[in-house]
This record gives structure tokens, sequence and C-alpha cells, in this order.
């Protein structure tokens, strides 16, 4: 037939040559406004009129990794019910409100940082911005409320620990960071969540909503001198600041540990850990690259072209860069058949072994670098997004034209940097494997734990 | 309703035919621009200049509820296959193109269709419409690594189903609830099913209905029809149409007996309570898509979100419950699902929440709906229209799902119109139709040796409505 396209090896480059000639890309480049308001709040902004859609995303640094001891689970909780009644409205009144209006308002605690993100048209935006407002300073925790999200975080507890991924992470934070704030469970303990009381979650509003640990971006059809207005509005009765986030800098521990967690199933979940690298070190854009080559997304890593598509071992595998505020992760994670664990495993460590030592090839390189930069792009195709996006550059503390910069810091990425971080990083021994299910192979596990016993863990709630 | 895909990145669309036909708050939705090829290719473009980005889909219309009796999961089983190689283009080549091309892909199959994607920056469009257009009739694939993808598959259905008890109720659940249709087989298939799948039965079904005029594409971003026409006639202009079979569906007999299913699992600590109850489609012949726009409205009513009935009665009101919403999909060729999820507290006895559900569907069937309520249903849906503008990936998909059940594209843009035409009768016609306890699979997870009348089920807040963007990282 005549939908053909040339042969061989030679047919990505003939095509993409052709294309170039064909379609030439405009020029639409993200221009990020430092809008700063008279009470001396900023955002950032990114005007787009196209859609009459305003988006917001902000966040306090601290999040859950700040709970006090005992009370793990407090910055999750809030999250829930800031919108769970505020002001003169209570529960019911002020989610009527936001659905009337058709407004998305939601908050959620990290490790790091307590988010919030809302949502509305710009008809509804006043409505909007004063609900925010309602929320963050006047948030009421009546009883009922508290009580109705207590239970519903203690069941989203229950559901997540007979859930394999939930079993190996809850495993692997466990033994890799004991003692330190991010060895402890976001949602808490059915016990720690039972503890929390009203005045908990006030103290939490109190000493973590202030100004000197907010960022704030904001994309969509709204110009920078209303949003001026709109930032003193919603954020300037807050706090100047609270108390220091005092979470000490840390390396996860157990290098080389095996841990199996007990369950029985069809599948094993995976994973497999080792300490990552620093937002801000030299070689941070080299250890991506490495990254994407190793375990990124699609389909022509390393790990899914060897475990998956040349040997049918797992429909998924794929790894990731982890950096929290005060520790770096690399991470690798997969489900697959009981039988296959082993061979899995040994497969892994062999890639870990073999780049360690000779690093990547220079197609490996330029192929990565070319998707990574050519996909960039596509994380901006929505107001929500593009927000999302900036809130996040301002968390890791990258300068408000990082965008336009982000392309050019992956294609300066060498060779030879990559050979050099790769050497650093990967350790094949030193790996920390957490296997949950029941595999065929013996792994000789350092600890062996029970997953009934892991759940019953978290959901002993400290009465009777 | 559920979705299988090369790799797990899309998740449920679950909700999203909310906006299956969704469209903007004025006139017109997604505005978009249509024309056909010689062939009888329809094609579709969706202008957004958000980003120097396009979405390029082709939709097939076939899907698993096509597949031949014995050999469920074939059509998924090809979706695999198709990113194996062509005569021109070796195996691994098209992920690595594509990738290169900083191009992110994947395919998705349903039980009405089998779509197949790439977004990626627009001046590499016409690459992938050359790639897509060759995999449309050159597949060429060994039968050893066939059965190196049919091993994969074995995997993701082990991942996606055997092992999440949630997952295996739902298709024990459709299972139950369609007697004939074919929707009661999973879109992955039967494990052992699976297991006897050959490059043969995956080359019949390909050489049966992948054919150019038996497809859609559908190219949303930064580009227009002026544009996309030759480009669109040199790729897939040349593939000559063919015959393809007529897509003959059994339908329904008529349904006399209350169903119930229980899944017992020692790993299930939260239990969970469902009711599906059959409904149409806009796809359905002889359904009266009056009937399908009153549901949608009365889907947001009953279980969109924390001021929905159910959540008030369950969760706020009673206590009884974590979650509550429901769902309702009608993009579908066949008569679908209208499905309500609770999530009970752990201390909530099943029996009463199933009748704290009949009681708020006994209250509607009375005819309790407030023309304020219903006002404000319409109007939040109106609103759901202008967000699904707001995206690349969602226009496109909303799109190509509408036409490959034989909408058009009149219908996509004129729902925010038909909506705003719901009427309380309209709303009460509906329900009394569909709220029929002999038409419907109730459905129970509870852990092992708890008796099905004790429990509750997963935080599924009712509609698991978060948008599946393009997050392919």
């Amino acid at each position: 037939m005549s939908g053909r396209i040339g042969r061989g090896p030679f047919l990505g480059a003939a095509l993409l040559l052709l294309c170039l000639a064909v379609l030439p890309t405009r020029s639409h480049a993200i221009e990020v406004q430092r809008v700063i308001s008279p009470g001396g709040i900023e955002a950032w902004l990114v005007e787009s009129h196209r859609v009459p859609v305003i988006a917001m995303e902000f966040a306090f640094r601290g999040g859950s990794s700040v709970d006090p001891e005992g009370r793990e689970g407090l910055a999750n909780l809030a999250s829930t019910l800031l919108d769970e009644g505020a002001g003169d409205l209570d529960a019911a009144e002020f989610q009527q409100r936001l659905t009337d209006a058709a407004i998305d308002l939601s908050f959620g605690a990290r490790a790091d940082a307590f988010q919030g993100s809302l949502k509305t048209v710009t008809t509804h935006a006043d409505e909007a911005f004063g609900l925010l407002q309602l929320a963050l300073t006047a948030p009421r925790f009546d009883a009922d409320a508290v009580e109705r999200m207590r239970a519903a975080v203690l069941a989203d507890i229950q559901r997540r620990v007979a859930e394999p991924d939930w079993l190996g992470r809850r495993a692997f934070y466990d033994v890799a960071y004991e003692g330190h704030p991010y060895g402890r469970p976001l949602r808490g303990t059915a016990a720690t969540l039972a503890a929390i009381t009203a005045d908990d979650l006030r103290g939490f509003v109190a000493d973590n909503l202030v100004r000197d640990r907010l960022v704030v971006a904001v994309t969509g059809d709204i110009t920078p001198e209303a949003l001026a207005g709109i930032l003193d509005e919603v954020f300037g009765a807050l706090p100047a600041g609270g108390p220091p986030v005092a979470v000490p800098d840390t390396r996860p521990g157990a290098a080389g540990m095996t841990v199996l967690v007990e369950r029985s199933g069809a599948q094993s979940f995976m994973m497999l850990a080792q300490p990552g690298i620093g937002r801000d070190d030299p070689d941070f854009y080299a250890a991506y690259v490495l990254n994407h080559i190793l375990g990124g997304g699609g389909f022509t890593s390393r790990l899914t072209q060897q475990v998956r598509e040349e040997r049918g071992l797992t429909y998924g595998i794929f790894s990731y860069l982890a950096n929290f505020r005060h520790s770096d992760l690399m991470l690798v994670m997969s489900s697959l058949s009981n039988d296959n664990v082993g061979e899995a495993l040994a497969v892994i460590r062999a890639i870990w072994r073999d780049v360690a030592e000779n690093g990547v090839s220079e197609d490996e390189l330029a192929d990565a670098q070319t998707f990574l930069t050519g996909s960039f792009p596509l994380q901006f195709t929505s107001t929500e997004r593009i927000a999302g996006y900036l809130r996040r550059v301002q968390l890791e503390n990258l300068p408000i034209d990082h965008i336009d910069r982000r392309n050019d810091l992956v294609n300066a990425v060498t060779r030879e940097a990559v050979a050099r971080v790769a050497a650093r990083l990967l350790d094949a021994e030193a790996l920390t494997v957490v296997v949950v299910g029941d595999p065929e192979a013996d792994l000789a596990p350092d600890l062996r734990v029970p997953a009934a016993s892991l759940a019953a863990r978290e959901l002993n709630d400290g009465g009777s | 309703m559920y979705l299988s895909q090369r790799i797990g990145i899309l998740a449920l669309l679950t909700n999203l035919f909310l906006m299956a036909s969704a469209g903007p708050g004025a006139a017109r939705v997604f505005d978009p621009e249509t024309f056909t090829l010689d062939n009888g290719m329809q094609v579709v473009v969706i202008t957004n200049r958000n980003a120097p980005v396009v979405t390029h889909m082709v939709w097939y219309k076939v899907g698993a509820a096509d597949e031949p009796p014995g050999r469920s999961g074939v059509a998924h089983f090809l979706e695999h296959l198709m990113f194996l190689g062509t005569g021109d283009v070796p195996e691994g080549e098209f992920s690595n193109i594509v990738a290169r091309s900083g191009g992110q892909e994947n395919a998705f199959t349903a039980w009405d269709y089998t779509a197949y994607f790439q977004s990626i920056a627009v001046d590499r469009l016409p690459l992938v419409m050359e790639l897509e257009a060759d995999r449309m009739t050159n597949l060429a694939v060994s039968a050893e690594r066939a059965l190196v993808e049919r091993n994969v598959i074995i995997e993701e259905r082990r991942q996606r189903v055997d092992d999440d008890p949630s997952a295996r109720l739902n298709e024990q659940m459709f299972a139950a609830l369609f007697l004939n249709n074919p929707y009661g087989r999973p879109i992955i298939g039967w494990e052992h099913e699976i297991a006897g799948l050959t490059l043969d039965d995956a080359l019949a079904f390909y050489r049966d209905w992948y054919a150019p005029n038996n497809a859609t594409l559908v190219v949303s971003g930064d580009i227009d029809a002026e544009t996309l026409r030759p480009l669109a006639e040199r790729t897939y202009g040349r593939i000559p149409a063919r015959a393809v079979p007529d897509r003959n569906r059994l339908v329904e007999p008529a349904h006399a007996v209350e169903r119930r299913v229980v899944l017992r699992d020692e790993s299930v600590v939260l239990p969970s309570w469902r009711r599906f109850y059959l409904a149409p489609s806009f796809g359905e012949p002889g359904a009266n898509p009056g009937d399908v726009y009153a549901l949608q409205v009365l889907n947001e009513i009953l279980g969109a979100g924390s001021t929905s009935r159910l959540y008030k009665a369950l969760v706020v009101d009673q206590g009884l419950a974590v979650g509550a919403g429901s769902s309702f999909s009608p993009s579908d060729l066949n008569q679908t699902a209208f499905a309500i999820f609770i999530t009970p507290r752990a201390d909530a006895d099943l029996v009463a929440v199933e009748a704290a559900v009949d009681a708020e569907i006994a209250r509607l069937l009375d005819g309790d709906l407030p023309e304020e309520e219903l006002a404000a249903a319409r109007e939040r849906l109106a609103i759901e229209a202008i967000y699904a503008r707001d995206s690349l990936f969602g226009p496109a998909r909303t799109v190509g799902q509408a036409l490959t059940i034989g909408r058009a594209l009149e219908d996509v843009e004129s729902w925010p119109e038909r909506i705003r035409a719901v009427g309380v009768a309209d709303v009460l016609a509906a329900a009394r139709t569909v709220f029929d306890p002999t038409r419907a699979v109730t459905g129970m997870l509870v852990p092992t040796g708890e008796a099905a009348g004790q429990m509750a089920g997963r935080p599924e807040t009712g509609a698991p409505a978060a948008g599946v963007e393009e997050e392919i990282r």
C-alpha cells in the first residue's frame, strides 16, 4: 500500500528533516510575571485569557514532617477540614457555596509542604477567592466535621494497608528513615489520628499557615493588577511567621538490606531504593538524564526494555528521583508474578553494575536529551498544570526564569557527567530491596514481616 | 468503564463521560473542524494554541465487545502488538522514534473502541502520522515476540484485576449484570482465554477491522484543518478503503431477578457496597437520548461530590459511610451501567447502608426533586463544559469517543444546550426506568469470614472524577 515510509534505521532522521521543513514551530514562550501585592505577598503569574478559567496553586512549607510526636497525621487531617466549615458557614453551607459555583478547592499534606489548589471560572472568581480566604483564616473545626473527616482518613488508612505498594513503602520508610520525621506515616496511625484534638488543628493552622512559608502560582484569566489585590485579600490576614521548621537533613539508611513483607497473592510488589542526589547538586541534571535512561517514562528505558519487552516479566517497571527537602532518593518499582522476582532482581542489578562501570552510550544520551527537552512543553497544556509546575519551581527554590533555562540545563549534560554521576550513585549491592508478596526465589531477607502485622500496627487505635 | 492499555498511565476514565459530550458553556464546546478523506476516514481538528504541541489520536471502531467467542482479550492483545513493528519499522523503533521526538505515546482499548495516541511538538506531527498510517496496514510481528507480549498482558491482568479485590468485584458485577450483552466480558479478557491467544488470532482481528474507513483521526492542539488536510491526505489518504464487518451486538433480554454478588477476601480491611443498574447509552439502538441526558443530570444530583444526595444522607446526616457517590458513562454502543458506590464506615451495618441508599432512591421515585436543585446541577454541568476545554488530551478523547459510538460532532457541541433543556419530568421518568431492582446487581466486598451484612467500601467519594490528563510521566 502507499502509506509506506522509508526503510531501516535512517527512517526517523529522514522523516524528522521532512517534518521540520513542513511545520515550523511557532514561538510560544510562557511568560511568568512576578506579582507583588501592596502588602508584600509574592505570586508568580502566567496570564492567559484563552479560556475563562483561573487556577491558583499555593503551598506553605512544612507539611507533615512537622507533625508533633504522637500527633502524626495532623497536617493531613487539617487538609481535609479547611473547607468543612469556616467563618459563619458550617460544613454543609461552605460545601454548597463551592458546589453552586462549580469551584474546585482542595488541600493536601505532603512531607514538606501543605498545599492548596483552587480553580474557578472567571465569573465566580470573587466567590472563589472569598471562600479560600475564609478557609485559610477562619476554619471552624466543628466537632461533627472533625469526626466525619477523622473517619474518612481512618478508612483511607484501612484501604491502604491492604495494598501491596503501600505496604512496601511503609516497610521501606520504616527501615530507611528510622527516627526521622520521614519515617513516620503521613496520615498517621489509627492511634495518633484518634489523639488529634480540635486544639491541635487550630495550633497547626496558627503555626503553619503563615506568610513567610507561602509560595503562590496563578494561571489564567486574570491581570496582575487584579491578582495583587486578591493576594492581600486572601493571604494578607495570615500571621507573618511561625516557629522554624526543624527537620534535619538526612540520608536514607538500610543500604544493602532486603525486607520481605509476607503476603499471599498472584504477584509481588517490588521496590528498590538508594540515595539520590540533591536538587542543587551540580550533577543533578546528569542524574536526571541518567534516571530517564535507566527507568524513565515510556518504553525506551533499559529497565522496560530488559525486564518487560525482552523477558515479559512485568507489565510495568520504572525508576524516579524523589527529592524531599531534607533527603534524596532514587527508587525503582514494579509489580510482577511471584515466579519472576528473582530473575527481575538479577536483571536490575546487572543494569546497575553495567551503567556504574560503563556509563551510557552517546545515542542513549542524545535520545534522552531530545525526549526530555522535546516533551517539556507537554507539561503546559492546561491552566492548572502550568500553575502546579510553577509552584513546584518555587518550592524547589529555582529561579523565576527556570522554564526558559531548563532545556539548556538538560542539553548541557555530557556523557562524562552521566558516567561520573552513575559511578557515584549506582551500587547494585547497596540497593535496599523491599518485596511484598510470596516470591519463589529465596531472597535471604534481613527482615521478614507478615503483611498482617504491618497492617495491625497502623490500625491499632491504642485503645482497648 | 474500564480501559486496558499498554502501560498503566491513564487509569480509569470512569467519570469522564460526564463530559462524554462535554462542551463549552456558550453555544459551542470545542468548536471543531472536520472533513472526510476519499477513503472514508473522518478527520477532526480541535485548535488549541496554548502550547506548540498536539495530541494526535486514531480511533478504530472496534473494541473488546466485538471479539469472537472464546477469544476475549484479543482486541487488547492486538493493541499491544501494534507497537512491535511493521514491514518498514523494526521492533522497538516506533517507540524510539516517538521518544526521540519528545513525544509521549500510548494506546487504550475499551469495549467499543481502540485508540492510539501521541502527544508531541507540532513540528513532529507529520512524523507520527506517517508512523500511525504505516501500522494501520503493515503490522509485522514474530510469533515468539507475540508470546512474550502475552506474558506481559497476563502480568497486567494480575496487577490490575487479580491482585485488587475491588477490581475483581467490579469484573464479577459486570458479568452478573449483563446476561447477553458482551460488556459482561472483561476488556482485558479472562485469563484462561488470554493464555490461549495466538498471533494469528490477533492478525485475523486486525485484518477484519483495521481500515481507514473504520477509523477516525482526531488532532487537538496548535494546528487547524487547513494545515492538517494535506498531511492527512498524504498519509492516511493513501490507504485504500476496505469492507469491514457489521458491529452486530447482542442485546439484553428482559431481566427478571435481583442479583447479589459478594466477594470475600482476606486482604480486605475496608469493605465496600456497590450497585450497578442497567442504563441506556448514547450509542444504544432504540435508546432515547433524552433519557441519557436526564441521567447525566441525575448522576450530578445523586452522586457528584460532597453536596450530592447520597453523600449528604449516608456520610453527613446518618454517619453510616465515609464516601458515597455515583458514576454514569453513557458513551457506549450497548446498554451500560449507572453505578452507585458507597464506602461504609468500618463499624456500619451493610444492611443499614443498603436501606439508606434505597431510601434515597425511593425519595426520588416519589417525585421529590425541587426545580432549584435541578437548576443548580445544570449550571454546574455547564461550567464543567468550560473546564473541559482547558486541556489538550481531554477534548480529543471526548470527540473521538463520541464519533466512535456513532454520534455526530454536533451532538458533542450541543451538549450544554441539551443538558440545559433537561426538566424535572425528564429526570423522574429516566429514574423510574432505570432504578428497577430486577435490572440491577448489588455487590459487596467483605473481609474473609465476615457476613455480608456489616461493612464498608473504599473511599470512592462517588465520582472518580479526576480527569485523566496527559500525565505520561
